[in-house]
C-alpha cells in the first residue's frame, strides 16, 4: 500500500503512522458525558470509504486524511488535516 | 457415529467405505429458538453449549461462506491463559480448562497439544513485569514458571542468547498452553451440535434484522426471511456491520492480522515461543511448518489480506530471535479481519434490543476463548444474564469506566 502525500509524493505505507477515523469531533468540555463517550469509544468501522489519520512520521511529519476503501485498500484521495480543519 | 478405536479399526478393515458425513449441512427452518449469526469457532461452541448445557436444540447458526472460513480456520493456533487483569483471568482458564477436556466433550480429535507457551524478556524491567503476571497467574491458579537464560537455553537452544540489542534474560512458561488445530475446532463444535440437532446453514449471509417494539423477532436472510426468539451475533471481524443492522454502534474497529508458514522441516521448535522485544510468535506445525505472526498492520481493514511492510518488520523480528530462520523459506501468508476493542478485551453481553445478544471484540486473541466464550455466550442467552465469568465483558464498561485494558493502552485499538 502507499499513501500520496501532498508534500512529498507517493510513498510507501511504511513511513506512516495510522491513527484511525477522522471522523469523530472532539466535543467541548460543555457537552454531557455522553457525547465524550461517543467520541472516544465509538466507531462506524465502515466497510468502504473511510477518511482516516495517517502521521507521515519518516516525511514532512504533516498529519494527513486519507480517504481509503477498507474492502479494497484502494486510496481515493489525501488531505493536509490542517487545510481540513482550517 | 461415534469415533473410537473400534470405528476407526472397523473402518480400516471395510476400507474406509462406511464413513459418514461428520454434520448435516442443513437448510434453514422458518422459526428457531436461537439463531446465532456467524459460523465461525464461537457461533458453533456457542450452539453446541446452548444444546449441551441448557437443552436448547431448536437452534440455527448461520453462516455466510463455509464454516471454518473466517478467523477460526485462520489462525495461528495458539492457546493460553497467561492473562493479569482479574475480569481476563478466570474466564481464560476457563476456556484452558474447557480445552483440556474438549476431545473426549466433543468426540473429536482437535489435536490439543499443551507444548507450553515461553513468553521472553530481554531486559530487567522486563522480567519485573513477567513475574509480577506469573505470580497473578498463580494466585488465580493457573500454572506459570519464571524461567532464567540457562531454563530457556535448554527448551530453546537455537535463539540468540546473546543478540547486542536483544539479549534473552529468561522466560515466562506457562506449561498448560499450547496448541489446538483449528480447523477441527469448527468441525468438531459443528458436529456435535449437529448431532445434538442444531441447523448449522452455510451460505446463509444475514442481511438485516427484525426489531418490534425494542424486541428482536427475526433475521433476514439470503434465504430469506427466519423468525427468533433469540438472536445471538458472533461474527468476529464483522460485528460491527451486523451490529449497525441492529442499530448499534460497536467500540470496535476492524483490522488486518496476518500470519505466516515457511517449508516444512524436521521436528525443531517444540513449544510456542515468543519474542518480547517485539510482537513475532512462532511454534510447529505437525506438517513442519513454522507457524509465525505478529502484529496487526495498523490500519483499518475488511481485506482479508496484508500489505509487505509488516511482512519485512515480521522477518527482521524473527531472525533477530532465531538467526537460523533466515535459511528457511516461507510457503504461505494470509490475514484474517480482527474485531479490536477500544480496551483489547471482548464483549459477551445482552444489547439494548431485548433477545439480541452479542458477542465480539476478541482482538487477535480469540481462539484459545472459543471454548469459554461459546459456554458463558450460551449460558448468557439461554438465562437472559451473564454468567459471572463474563460478567466483566459488558458493553456499557465504556462508558462506566471499566475497562479491562490488559495493556494500558488506552482507546487506540489498533495497539492492544
Ligand atoms: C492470522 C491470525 C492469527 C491468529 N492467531 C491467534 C492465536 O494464535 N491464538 C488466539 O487465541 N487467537 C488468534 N487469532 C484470533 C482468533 O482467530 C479470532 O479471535 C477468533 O477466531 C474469532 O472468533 P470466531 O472463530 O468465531 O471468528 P470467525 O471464524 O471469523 O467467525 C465469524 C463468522 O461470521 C461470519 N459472518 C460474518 N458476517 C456474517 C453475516 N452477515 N451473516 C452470516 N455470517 C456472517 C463469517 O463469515 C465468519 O465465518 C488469530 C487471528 C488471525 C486472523
Ligand atoms: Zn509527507
Amino acid at each position: 500500500m502507499r499513501l500520496n502525500c501532498p508534500y512529498c509524493g507517493t510513498r510507501s505505507v511504511n513511513e506512516f503512522v495510522p491513527l484511525g477515523s477522522a471522523s469523530p469531533k472532539r466535543p467541548t468540555l460543555a457537552e454531557p458525558i455522553e457525547r465524550w463517550i461517543d467520541y472516544v469509544y465509538f466507531r462506524d468501522n465502515i466497510a468502504g470509504e473511510h477518511d482516516e489519520y495517517f502521521y507521515h512520521a519518516m516525511g514532512c511529519r504533516s498529519w494527513l486524511i486519507v480517504t481509503r476503501n477498507t474492502v479494497t485498500h484502494e486510496i481515493i484521495g489525501t488531505k493536509i488535516a490542517r487545510e481540513v480543519a482550517a | 457415529m461415534k469415533y473410537s478405536i473400534f470405528s476407526l479399526l472397523s473402518q480400516a478393515f471395510q476400507g474406509n467405505k462406511g464413513w459418514s458425513t461428520a454434520w448435516r449441512d442443513a437448510q434453514p427452518k422458518d422459526e428457531y429458538d436461537v439463531i446465532i449469526v456467524g459460523g465461525g469457532g464461537h457461533g458453533l461452541a456457542t450452539a453446541h453449549y446452548l444444546a449441551k448445557e441448557h437443552g436448547l436444540t431448536n437452534v440455527a447458526v448461520l453462516e455466510k461462506g463455509y464454516i471454518g472460513s473466517g478467523n477460526v480456520g485462520r489462525n495461528t493456533t495458539i492457546i493460553r491463559s497467561n492473562y493479569l487483569l482479574p475480569g481476563n483471568t478466570p474466564f481464560y482458564e476457563w476456556s484452558l480448562k474447557l480445552w483440556e477436556g474438549l476431545e473426549q466433550d466433543i468426540n473429536f480429535n482437535a489435536m490439543v497439544s499443551q507444548r507450553g507457551v515461553i513468553n521472553l524478556f530481554h531486559s530487567d524491567a522486563q522480567r519485573d513485569a513477567f513475574a509480577r503476571r506469573g505470580n497473578a497467574m498463580r494466585l488465580n491458579g493457573v500454572d506459570s514458571e519464571l524461567l532464567d537464560r540457562e531454563q530457556v537455553r535448554q527448551i530453546a537452544p537455537y535463539l540468540d542468547f546473546d543478540n547486542a540489542r536483544f539479549p534473552v534474560k529468561g522466560g515466562l512458561l506457562q506449561p498448560r498452553g499450547g496448541t489446538v488445530r483449528h480447523d477441527a475446532v469448527a468441525w468438531g463444535y459443528a458436529r456435535a451440535a449437529s448431532q445434538r440437532g442444531v441447523d448449522i446453514c452455510q451460505n446463509c449471509e444475514v442481511t438485516g434484522v427484525r426489531i418490534e417494539n425494542g424486541k428482536i423477532i427475526g433475521v433476514e436472510t439470503t434465504k430469506g426471511f427466519i423468525r427468533a426468539k433469540k438472536v445471538g451475533f458472533a461474527a468476529a471481524g464483522n460485528s460491527s456491520r451486523v451490529a449497525a443492522m441492529a442499530g448499534l454502534r460497536l467500540p470496535i474497529e476492524s483490522h488486518v492480522l496476518q500470519a505466516f508458514v515457511s517449508e516444512g522441516v524436521k521436528p525443531l521448535i517444540d513449544t510456542v515461543i515468543t519474542f518480547g522485544a517485539g510482537h513475532f510468535y512462532v511454534s510447529q506445525s505437525d506438517k513442519g511448518g513454522l507457524v509465525f505472526g505478529g502484529d496487526i498492520d495498523g490500519y483499518n481493514s475488511y481485506a482479508q489480506r496484508g500489505s509487505m511492510p509488516l511482512v519485512e518488520h515480521l522477518m527482521e523480528e524473527g531472525v533477530a530471535m532465531i538467526p537460523m530462520l533466515s535459511r528457511l523459506r516461507f510457503l504461505r501468508s494470509w490475514g484474517g479481519i480482527m474485531d479490536m476493542s477500544m480496551d483489547g478485551s471482548p464483549i459477551i453481553d445482552k444489547t439494548p434490543i431485548e433477545g439480541l445478544y452479542l458477542n465480539a471484540g476478541w482482538c487477535y486473541g480469540g481462539f484459545k476463548a472459543t471454548p469459554a466464550s461459546g459456554w458463558c455466550f450460551a449460558h448468557t442467552i439461554a438465562r437472559d444474564e451473564p454468567h459471572k465469568l463474563n460478567a466483566a465483558f459488558r458493553l456499557d464498561r465504556f462508558a462506566t469506566g471499566h475497562l479491562i485494558d490488559e495493556k494500558g493502552q488506552g482507546a487506540t485499538p489498533n495497539l492492544h
